[in-house]
């Protein structure tokens, strides 16, 4: 198993590391304080007892003399089992005890020692350690005594053994799980990096990897995806426009660089002055078109200047209707306006007031029945419809057929019948940017004759 | 006037300083905007029009300063960020009134004079005379030659604005953003209508008609 660098500096890795740090110095801790509790402890308890037993022996001697020593070290030699004695003369001959001979430590007047000696057991002569005090009576009298604790270091020995294993077994298990750990990690973040180098690349409808598990990552994953689906879809708008702009503007602009171009050309005072002014209007068309051009960019992008507030529809809806009421009576029409009070929507009201206005100019253009004298007649109602505020614009006019409705609302289409008027065919694809940004959308139905459009737009809960 | 016109596009700014002494006014140009400050710290012109993008300082830093320190004289912004956002971050910074390239002079004109004469009568009016019309702001009542003439709230406003810029070219623009608050231009006529209609009731019967159409422009009520 190769680890390279870019594993080591995972951030799992280094928060397993972390933990692998603080879990090795608590087990550490753990096993110490078990360790000083058992070997330390039981150590300094046997000290104590053979300190206790010294003065046991110094108390006879003093009492009984030699004699006194040499009983009392017989019968504790027979009695107590891994307890080991020697008293013995100035000549090292052994007076009393189970060892066989003074130890070659025992020098010096008193003190602690350590050494081996031979012990018959059921497998045979072993060597155990004993630990013991020594000391020097007069005369030259040398006295032992001490205690077995071959069994004690060996089980020191095994737990300090242990102590490392454990503490070893858990760092590689520790730092094996974070490396399986940060490698699963590593590699789902690989294919997230991955995928957005592609994207980078150019490659817009290449997507997030998502695992299916609904984790942290999952949940990143998919609103990277959301923000490329919105961005892919931004992009697409913005080809769909720039073609349109290249293709809807170059014409007119055309028209401008002949006239221009003949006025020159003829020389006259008369056709300066008729190509300027035509130009002029020309110029002022591009202009107009240009700028619903950008207002359709800003609304579909969700870019609002005021932003969406809660308002009064019928506020809005009756401000525009004093705007055009007198234009269409004018016209020789009528508009008759219905509005149902106390619905609050969320809105702009600059970009909402100027969807009805659209709706309002299309109404007022294409509106009249072709075949009377009377102008157009509108009918302008604010209604609700289940949990939806419903706008709805309807003239009496020539209508769309239903074949055409949806293209209606493309940019810069604009149906037979219309290109005797003036206009630049993106009324209603500024109404559908308005309306998507608004949450809501724009239906266009048969009047039965003429068109009914309606803006319908979710509808604010009452906070009571 | 005294305009000072701080506009970094040479043709531009000619043009503009051409049409202002055509309209009988002065015109200081400057096309950066660190000497733009300097001219305008003099505070010896009645109006500014600051473009936006500036070599050496923009439009709305130089805006900041005069203001920061005082210096009160009208600004027009021009831009050719015509977003509403950047007209709300313009009028922000201590600007007066903000216009989109590309422009009509008229508009320019209409929208420059308006900005002078707002800031020249500060005191509030409650009586606007226009020859023999007059009206009256606290009660809302209009009088020709004496008779009294009824008008909708809409047609008083729109008379009201027209009013206190009398003598001045009103565009339609500055109709739909001043008396109905719509910063969008209806592909209908409807505010030719809604002066058509004002017209007939405070000219029909008068042999004198006050308010008049500019061609090309817009309208504009004088004694004249």
């Amino acid at each position: 198993m190769r680890i390279d660098l870019k594993l080591l500096r995972t951030s799992t890795f280094r928060l397993a590391a972390v933990y692998l740090v603080l879990f090795a110095v608590s087990v550490s801790a753990v096993l110490a304080y078990v360790y000083w509790n058992t070997a330390v402890l039981i150590e300094r308890q046997s000290d104590d007892t053979i300190a206790a037993e010294v003065r046991g022996i110094a108390e006879q001697y003093q009492q009984r003399g030699i004699a006194g020593v040499i009983d009392t070290v017989a019968s504790r030699s027979q009695e107590s089992a891994g307890a080991v004695y020697i008293f013995t003369n100035a000549l090292g001959r052994r007076m009393a005890g189970n060892l066989p001979s003074l130890p070659v430590e025992a020098v010096g007047e008193h003190g602690w020692i350590e050494f081996s000696f031979p012990l018959e057991t059921s497998r045979g002569l072993d060597r155990h350690t004993a630990r013991a005090f020594y000391t020097e009576l007069e005369d030259g009298y040398r006295l032992v005594i001490g205690r077995d604790v071959e069994e004690r270091r060996q089980l020191a020995s095994i737990i300090r053994t242990s102590l490392v294993w454990a503490l070893g077994l858990s760092l590689v298990l520790g730092i094996g799980s974070a490396v399986v750990v940060s490698r699963n990690f590593l590699r789902r973040i690989d294919a997230i990096t991955g995928a957005s180098r592609t994207i980078m690349a150019g490659n817009l409808s290449g997507r997030m990897p998502v695992s299916g598990t609904g984790d942290e990552l999952d949940r990143l994953a998919a609103s990277l995806n959301e923000m490329l689906n919105q961005i892919e879809r931004l992009m697409s708008g913005m080809k769909e426009i720039s073609s349109n702009i290249a293709h809807d503007l170059r014409s007119p602009l055309t028209r401008v660089r002949s006239r221009v171009e003949n006025a020159l050309a003829s020389g006259r005072k008369a056709d300066y002055q008729v190509a300027l002014r035509e130009g002029l209007d020309d110029i002022d068309r591009l202009l107009t078109t240009f700028n619903a051009l950008l207002s359709i960019a800003r609304a579909e992008a969700g870019q609002t200047s005021e932003g969406l507030k809660p308002v009064d529809a019928a506020t809005i809806v009756s401000d525009v209707a004093e705007l055009y009421g007198p234009t269409i009576e004018e016209a020789k029409g009528s508009l008759d306006v219905e509005l149902a009070q106390g619905i609050s929507i969320r809105a702009d009201r600059q970009l909402l007031a100027q969807a009805i206005a659209n709706l309002m100019d299309n109404a007022i253009k294409y509106g009249s029945d072709p075949t009377a004298a009377r102008g157009p007649l509108i009918s302008l109602r604010l209604t609700t419809s289940g949990r939806d505020a419903v706008i709805m614009v309807a003239d009496q006019g020539s209508g769309i057929p239903a074949a055409q409705r949806e293209h209606a609302k493309e940019r810069f289409v604009r149906l037979d019948e219309s290109r005797t008027q003036p206009g630049n065919g993106l009324g209603l694809s500024l109404v559908v940017g308005i309306m998507k940004l608004h949450c809501g959308r724009l239906d266009l139905d048969d009047n039965r004759p003429g068109l009914v459009a309606r803006l319908v737009l979710p509808r604010l809960e009452r906070t009571a | 006037m005294r305009v000072l016109v701080v506009e970094d596009d040479r043709e531009a700014a000619t043009w503009l300083a051409k049409g202002l002494k055509e309209a009988g006014h002065i015109a200081d140009l400057t096309g950066d905007g660190e000497t733009g400050l300097a001219l305008a710290r003099e505070a010896v012109h009645d109006a500014i029009i600051m473009d936006r993008m500036l070599p050496r300082m923009d439009g709305l830093t130089a805006i900041e300063i005069l203001r920061a320190e005082g210096i009160m004289t009208p600004v027009l912004i021009l831009s050719a960020l015509g977003d509403v956002d950047d007209k709300v971050r313009g009028l922000r910074s201590g600007g007066d009134d903000y216009l989109g390239k590309p422009y009509a002079f008229a508009e320019l004109l209409a929208r420059l004079e308006g900005l002078h004469r707002r800031r020249a009568s500060e005191p509030p009016v409650t009586r606007l005379k226009v020859a023999d019309l007059e009206i009256d702001l606290l009660a809302r009542t209009v009088h020709r030659a004496g008779k009294p003439i009824l008008l909708q709230p809409r047609e008083f406003k729109l008379l009201e604005y027209l009013m206190r810029n009398a003598a001045r070219v009103v565009t339609r623009t500055m109709l739909l953003e001043n008396v109905w608050d719509y910063h969008f231009d209806p592909q209908t006529n409807v505010i030719d209508v809604h002066i058509s209609r004002l017209r007939s009731k405070i000219d029909k019967d008068f042999d004198k008609p006050l308010l008049q159409t500019v061609r090309g422009a817009g309208y504009s009520i004088r004694a004249d």
